[in-house]
């Protein structure tokens, strides 16, 4: 029974690594950027729903509303003012700039709000659980977020094979001139991608600051939890990324049962496991 | 008619002189630098040291790595582990702490060139913090929070303190010089010209033949020989380690990469260059803590943005200057 519990607790836990996983795997998809950023402006994310909540007094669930529309346009504007210049052929400028980006995050958010961990304050939902009988119970935040990670993947498939946006992404992601050639304006596109990454990026890391104490240091952990899920599920699967987070997490949990000090590392040994046996992932869809 | 292969250049011929000259003045730096002069330049020679071979890594091989501090990290670890628990003397540990993790690096390049491009780089990440994680828990070495060499191994180096710090200082300037020393070997040779044309355009150097995977697999291997030697001689001169330390990845990536950026990446000099102004910018700016860091990844930015080729680059392409005899020109008759 604890056991099932660990297990139960690994699953909910994916879905945010789902959700890390998820804005990364977009945009490597997009246009075959690796955002070395990526888990700082979780981070960050995090941050601006602080100073929202201390602002205005709003549950943070409530603060998605200003936190989602605002990561989308630092997204935006930093695709189209900083990233855009990077792509090309070689893999350096992407890199480096983004990697260059994650210090900058990070020694900024350290800056203005110091070392201190902080976290978020859902109230009484926070301790809400759901009996399942058996003695297994879960809590409601985290089926919540669990509940939110599926319908946010669920949503950017959509977006991504139902909708016009959708057709444009997959036509640059399939070959960038030719998209040009169509009439479609690359930069905008790529603008739009990022935006919507950061949007998701926002739910996660509201989430993230509502789980658990953060601090300016964690990004770089986070985005190797989502580089990891995306690895696992195979590159370029939205679903997959949940099944990579799921596995992800139900690792680690396995793993902080065992012996505390073997949580991280158990998730990263089902990791080089998963790169060892099936390099292309579970569910492989693009070669990158 | 014979046709000759000329490496070297007025500008690299005065180069070679300047840098024997500046060579025979730091092996004297004992005699007329202060204490903390000395530290001050051994901690130089170790980041151009790394600078270089991650230069090598990324700039001519096109591996960028964000995880080399696996093998500081590791290297580090090695010493202490050959030193506090098999006996072994600290110097004569480095050159096996380095053999050493070359041979763990093999099966790691293994599993890691399986991600293509981008997410080498994050892959390579993941596995600095499996070295990390594994580290601490090395009971031995009393994990997480970390341990001090002896003081019987560190006696061991030499009886005065001040001898102590002349020899790891003459070490430290070997080592660098030592691994400039074979990157330009490196570069001169056969596979030097191979390098050079994967770093100019991979897809070009296979066509014309080149194995590139293999080389990428050697230069990998040689690069963690070389950073985990520079980790342990790093680590000996702190005489305390931690994980935390150990495998920071700002100290032994993200300084090393902003170096490599700034002064020019894929040049041989860029390291060397972007060395020099690291130092000059750390000891104005150092008193502003976490704004340092950012004005670095600012500079590092505009850099890769508006002058990809750093520092030297600029310079090299205004003058055509050279300070090593890298170049290639070939000329008609004998001698």
């Amino acid at each position: 029974m604890q056991w099932l519990n660990t297990i139960l607790q690994g699953i909910l836990l994916g879905g945010l690594y789902a959700m890390f996983a998820a804005g990364l795997s977009l945009i490597f998809g997009v246009m075959r950027l690796v955002n070395i950023a990526h888990g700082d402006l979780i981070v960050l994310a995090a941050y601006i729903a602080l100073v929202t909540v201390q602002a205005l007094g709003v549950n943070p669930l409530v603060a998605l509303i200003i936190v989602v529309p605002a990561m989308a346009g630092i997204g935006y504007a930093l695709q189209r003012g900083l990233l855009n210049r990077t792509l090309g052929d070689d893999l350096l400028p992407p890199l480096l700039v983004t990697f260059g980006l994650s210090v900058i995050i990070q020694n900024g958010l350290l800056e203005l709000f110091t070392a201190d961990s902080v976290k978020l304050n859902a109230g009484a939902i926070e301790i809400a659980s759901i009996q399942l009988g058996g003695g297994l119970a879960v809590g409601t935040l985290p089926l919540l977020q669990f509940g939110l990670a599926v319908a946010v993947i669920g949503g950017l498939q959509w977006l991504f094979y139902r909708t016009a946006l959708g057709r444009a992404f997959r036509a640059t992601s399939d070959d960038q001139s030719v998209a040009q050639l169509m009439g479609l304006n690359n930069a905008h596109i790529f603008g739009l991608a990022m935006a919507i990454s950061l949007a998701v990026v926002a739910v996660a890391g509201v989430l993230l600051a509502v789980r658990a104490n953060f601090d300016p240091s964690i990004g770089p952990a986070r985005l190797i939890f989502g580089f990891e899920a995306v690895i696992i599920g195979g590159l370029g699967s939205l679903w997959g990324t949940l099944v990579g987070g799921i596995i992800l997490g139900v690792a680690q949990a396995i793993g902080a049962q065992l012996d505390p000090g073997w949580n991280l590392l158990a998730g990263h040994l089902a990791f080089l496991l998963v790169l060892a046996l099936k390099p292309e992932g579970l569910f492989p869809k693009v070669q990158g | 008619m014979t046709v000759r292969v000329e490496h070297s250049n007025p500008s690299s011929r005065v180069g070679v002189v300047i840098v024997a000259v500046a060579f025979v003045l730091l092996a004297a730096a004992p005699w007329w630098a202060e204490r903390a002069s000395l530290r001050l330049l051994a901690e130089i020679y170790a980041y151009v040291a790394l600078a270089s071979l991650w230069n090598l890594l990324a700039g001519y091989a096109g591996l960028v790595s964000v995880g080399q501090q696996a093998y500081v990290g590791l290297g580090a670890y090695l010493l202490f582990a050959l030193a506090m628990l098999a006996g072994i003397h600290p110097l004569v540990a480095i050159p096996i702490a380095g053999f050493t993790a070359a041979v763990i690096s093999i099966p790691v390049a293994a599993l890691m060139f399986r991600l293509r491009g981008h997410y080498f780089a994050i892959g390579s990440w993941v596995m600095a913090e499996v070295f990390r994680l594994l580290a601490s828990q090395v009971s031995a070495l009393d994990g997480g929070s970390g341990t001090s060499l002896p003081a019987a191994v560190v006696l061991s180096i030499a009886s005065s303190r001040q001898m102590r710090e002349f020899v790891i200082y003459w070490i430290a300037l070997a080592q660098a010089v030592a691994i400039l020393g074979a990157i330009v070997w490196l570069l001169r040779s056969r596979y030097g010209l191979a390098l050079t044309a994967i770093r100019d355009n991979e897809l070009g150097a296979r066509s014309n033949g080149i194995d590139v995977a293999r080389i990428k697999y050697v230069v990998y291997v040689a690069v963690a020989f070389g950073t985990a030697m520079v980790g342990a001689l790093i680590f000996l001169q702190k005489i305390r380690i931690s994980p935390d330390t150990a495998f920071s990845v700002n100290d032994w990536t993200a300084f090393v990469i902003f170096i490599t950026v700034i002064g020019g990446i894929g040049r041989i000099e860029g390291p060397i260059v972007g060395t020099v102004v690291f130092f000059l910018l750390r000891q104005t700016l150092a008193d502003l803590g976490a704004i340092y860091l950012l004005i670095l990844g600012a500079v590092a930015i505009v850099v890769m943005l508006k002058a990809p080729k750093g520092i030297w680059g600029l310079i090299a392409d205004r003058f055509g200057w050279q300070v090593f005899p890298l170049e290639r020109r070939l000329v008609m008759g004998d001698r």
